[in-house]
């Protein structure tokens, strides 16, 4: 039995400890909003947050999140930042098929959190690692400068 | 696209509407329509007596099959086609609503069930999203559905109040008489409205009236769930006690299993049970899967397996001789697809005629959401959760494995994460896969409901690609430059042969899907000849992907026709608008797009070494126009940017700019995803790659700034989902002939090609 904190609760689950922190949240912890995209740390879905760092959790064994703060986008909203994402995606709507959102907004998250000022250069560097196949990078561009404009006021 | 398939296959019963007989009555202004049997039918009622059946207190107000009136004032909209992104559940509510006078903010949006008498596609007699049409099928329909519903909450207003109907306003969801001052919401009339009688004809607003269409309120139905998580995919459905099932697919296309050893399998926790299975279509995988309590457990059972492989009728060839292959069919004569003048005798006439070659490759969908399905088998049932954009077809083909009729086969609809054809799939392939593994475990004693998951390695290797496709164009000019003959021999497998579509879409030997965008071309070429070569020996299986034939046709006509202005010396913009001629909606696109991204003048020259250019591509798919400029900055070493796309559209009507607006920014992404990396390569039948590292896709560093502009029309809508995909790679490699000089004939573009001398 593992204990994790996902979203401020303390969450036991029955799983082994190498399984990957993805299947232990979509499968176990009923959390499906953290997508499964490629298994190798390739596209981004799958990003949650431990500690505040935006992590690739197909690649993350769930031991690795024990003892430490996990968020996902179930509960990302909590955060002022996360909130601000979220509400500039909606604001400017940028989905698509969906897929991979939470993933972006998970990235989008994190990057903000550390610069509150992201130029289109650090957009690209931070958000280089999510893929959208229907390819909605350009709003996703114009979200995250909108968000830091919701943030900076 | 038409889909008319042979009403041979069982129990499909296919028919041809006509789309100008469905349309004729919608034109002008506020006129009477007939309703057809899914909007005659109140909540319960048959046919045969067109009034509401009176609803139990409490329940909806369900006027006809597209629409639920909640006492809780809540309107739900049912929609007939799978949202996968393009945003078809919001267009659809937005035609429904605008014709109810909802209040967009109580407007839900469901997926329908499988019922192709109710929710068939109009343009294509099966029910199925797919060509683009979700918006073109269905336009008049959603606004007579909102219409009727709004005329019987009147009805029931009128009723109660005492008043004449006519007196009665309804804005915002607020059903209103001024002279007496009452108002009333939706939710307060349901249970008196589904007791009146379903109108036989209503009146359509006239589009001054339009609150919701073509405006900006109408906002995306799924932005809530999607940013939160919230959205519900088949990937993240549940059913109690549901098994995963990850499965090993043979190496090459056309293998089988011959035998499995499953012991290290079977020894890893939470695993139940490993099944041999083979759908029984071989052009459909046949192969082992393991079933497990969660997707990690049977992962790891699958890679625990060791599978032998009967080869013996496995395609074995590699991309590069197909390749030659489909070159030296090029140097034949094929089935002529369209013949105006002699073209042969002008080439063959003329001194020098341009040629030119085009490559392109076979193409994976990449859908984000792996392909996956879940099915429960129960009795001599069958149910099924899906992203499901091929209800009519998919019900056929699963009920034919399993013995059962068609209506046994029940379709719940999920958001499908993305698709790009590929959960249109004439053969049924991922279904019929989960159904056999679902059946295959009930043999064995299993009675779960199994939920088949791709891994992203399947979904990359599992074919249905584009097909690969070899164009070989030869172009005679007259005095003044302009073409005089012009002869485009196209190679490639056809999508709909030996599938139930052939009988509706081949004809002559001609796959449209084939030779659409160029034997269809309009520019003003007296001598014109387009051809086909069909292999048929190859085992790749091949299927649709965003944007189908014009994928290739587009970009070998639209290099082709800018390699012409070239050679004519003239400028590539007015070399097109004067071959415009015949195609006035065609012309206008393409000026705006020039106008909107100054073209003509000059561009800001790149860092020192930089090359930079601008080129420009028009074409027309799916009955809607797109034309797009774009600049490019090329390096010395041939890397290059795509900078800046202008992208000018004429869709007819725009429902919902802003989602047309994203169709345009995400197709022309995923045309240049195709055009900068997308290649699925054979060696020896083994597909080389596997997941993003090798089938690379585009990435947020390469996506250039996008403009979108609309053409204002009052014309009848037509779809955006796929006509922005096929015009960026002709525009890119025309702008990269501009900055450099070279002309780059195959995809995905080698920026080596591009290399300062």
């Amino acid at each position: 039995m593992m204990t994790l904190n996902i979203n401020g609760k303390d969450v036991q689950l029955d799983v082994p400890s190498d399984m990957p922190l993805l299947w232990a949240l979509r499968d176990v912890a009923a959390l499906t909003g953290t997508k499964y995209g490629c298994g190798m740390a390739l596209c981004g879905a799958c990003t949650v947050h431990i500690d505040g760092q935006a992590v690739r959790s197909c690649v993350t064994p769930v031991a690795a999140a024990v003892g430490r703060k996990l968020t996902t986008i179930e509960g990302v909203g909590a955060d002022k930042v996360g909130h601000a994402v979220q509400a500039a995606w909606q604001k400017l709507d940028v989905v698509q098929c969906g897929y991979c959102q939470s993933g972006q907004i998970m990235s989008a998250t994190a990057l903000l959190t550390t610069n509150r000022k992201p130029s289109d250069a650090d957009i690209d560097a931070a958000m280089n690692g999510n893929v959208c196949r229907c390819a909605t990078y350009v709003r996703i561009r114009a979200a995250i400068h909108e968000a830091a404009k919701t943030l900076a006021a | 696209m038409n889909l008319l398939a042979e009403p041979s296959i069982e129990s499909v019963v296919i028919v041809n509407e006509s789309r100008r007989r469905f349309l004729q009555g919608v034109g002008g202004l506020a006129l009477g329509v007939y309703l057809g049997p899914a909007l005659a039918e109140g909540a319960a009622a048959p046919a045969a007596a067109p009034a509401a059946a009176p609803a139990a207190p409490g329940a909806p107000f369900v006027p006809n099959a597209f629409v639920r009136i909640g006492t809780d004032n809540s309107v739900t909209v049912l929609a007939k086609h799978v949202e996968m992104g393009q945003g078809s559940y919001t267009g659809l509510a937005t035609l429904l609503a605008e014709e109810l006078d909802a209040d967009w903010q109580q407007v839900k949006v469901e997926g329908a069930p499988a019922d192709t008498e109710r929710y068939k596609n109009l343009l294509f007699g099966i029910q199925g999203t797919g060509g683009s049409t979700a918006m073109a099928n269905s336009h008049a329909q959603m606004r007579q559905a909102g219409a009727a519903a709004r005329a019987m909450l009147v009805a029931a207003a009128a009723q109660d109040w005492k008043v004449p109907a006519d007196g009665i306003t309804v804005s915002r969801g607020v059903v209103h008489h001024a002279g007496s001052g009452r108002k009333a919401s939706f939710g307060q009339l349901a249970e008196k409205a589904a007791r009146q009688p379903v109108p036989q004809s209503v009146r359509l607003k006239d589009p001054k009236q339009f609150v919701l269409i073509g405006k900006a309120v109408a906002r995306r139905k799924d932005t809530l769930e999607k940013t939160t998580g919230r959205a519900i995919f088949t990937q993240d459905y549940k059913l109690p006690g549901m098994l995963v099932a990850v499965v090993a697919h043979p190496p090459r296309f056309g293998a089988v299993p011959k035998s499995f050893d499953a012991a290290k399998a079977r020894a890893i926790p939470g695993v139940v049970e490993v099944v041999q299975y083979n759908p029984g279509d071989p052009e459909v995988a046949a192969g082992v899967a393991v079933l497990a309590k969660d997707t990690w457990s049977a992962r790891r059972g699958r890679d625990a397996l060791s599978v032998e492989w009967d080869e013996t009728k496995a395609f074995t060839l590699g991309s590069a001789q197909i390749l030659e292959k489909y070159k030296a069919l090029a140097a034949t004569e094929g089935l002529v697809a369209r013949k105006d003048g002699d073209a042969p005798a002008v080439l063959a006439a003329a001194a020098k005629p341009l040629q030119a070659q085009f490559e392109f490759p076979y193409l994976a969908h990449a859908s984000m959401e792996p392909l996956n399905c879940l099915v429960q088998l129960d009795g001599d049932g069958c149910e099924i959760w899906n992203g499901e954009q091929f209800q009519t077809l998919d019900q056929a083909s699963v009920a034919k494995l399993l013995g059962i009729a068609p209506e046994k086969v029940k379709l719940n609809q999920l958001y499908a994460g993305g698709s790009f054809g590929r959960r249109a799939n004439p053969h049924a392939d991922y279904l019929l896969e989960a159904v056999a593994i679902a059946k295959a475990a009930r043999d064995k004693g299993v009675q779960a409901p199994v939920k088949m998951v791709w891994t992203r390695e399947e979904d990359t290797r599992g074919g249905f690609y584009r097909p690969a496709f070899f164009h070989a164009v030869e172009v005679a000019l007259d005095g003044a430059g302009k073409p005089a003959a012009w002869r485009q021999r196209i190679v490639g497998q056809s999508i709909a042969h030996g599938t139930a579509l052939e009988g509706g879409m081949v004809k002559d030997g001609i796959d449209e899907t084939s030779v659409e965008g160029a034997a269809d071309m309009v520019y003003d070429i007296p001598n014109l000849r387009v051809e086909l070569h069909t292999p048929a020996d190859i085992g790749v299986p091949v299927q649709w992907w965003r944007s189908v034939g014009h994928s290739h046709s587009a970009f070998a006509v639209e290099s082709t026709i800018d390699m012409a202005a070239a050679a004519a010396g003239q400028d590539p913009y007015e070399y097109r608008r004067k071959l415009l001629g015949k195609d006035a909606r065609r012309k206008a696109v393409l000026e705006l797009a020039a106008a909107k991204a100054g073209w003509g003048k000059p561009l800001k020259p790149g860092a020192a070494g930089e090359r930079r250019g601008r080129g420009i591509a028009v074409h027309k798919s799916f009955e809607t126009y797109v034309a797009q400029v774009a600049e490019v900055t090329v390096r010395p070493d041939g890397g290059f940017k795509v900078d800046r796309v202008v992208c000018a559209v004429d869709c007819g009507l725009a429902i919902n700019p802003d989602v047309i607006k994203a169709q345009m920014e995400g197709g022309l992404g995923y045309g240049l995803s195709a055009a900068l990396h997308g290649a699925i390569t054979l060696d020896g039948g083994a597909v080389q790659q596997s997941n993003f590292d090798g089938y690379v896709p585009l990435r947020i560093s390469e996506m250039p700034a996008v403009e979108v502009h609309i053409v204002p029309s009052a014309a009848d809508p037509t779809g955006v989902g796929e006509p922005g995909t096929p015009v960026i790679a002709p525009a890119v490699a025309n702008a990269l002939a501009a900055a450099t000089g070279k002309r780059l004939t195959r995809l995905p573009f080698d920026p080596a090609l591009l290399k300062q001398a």
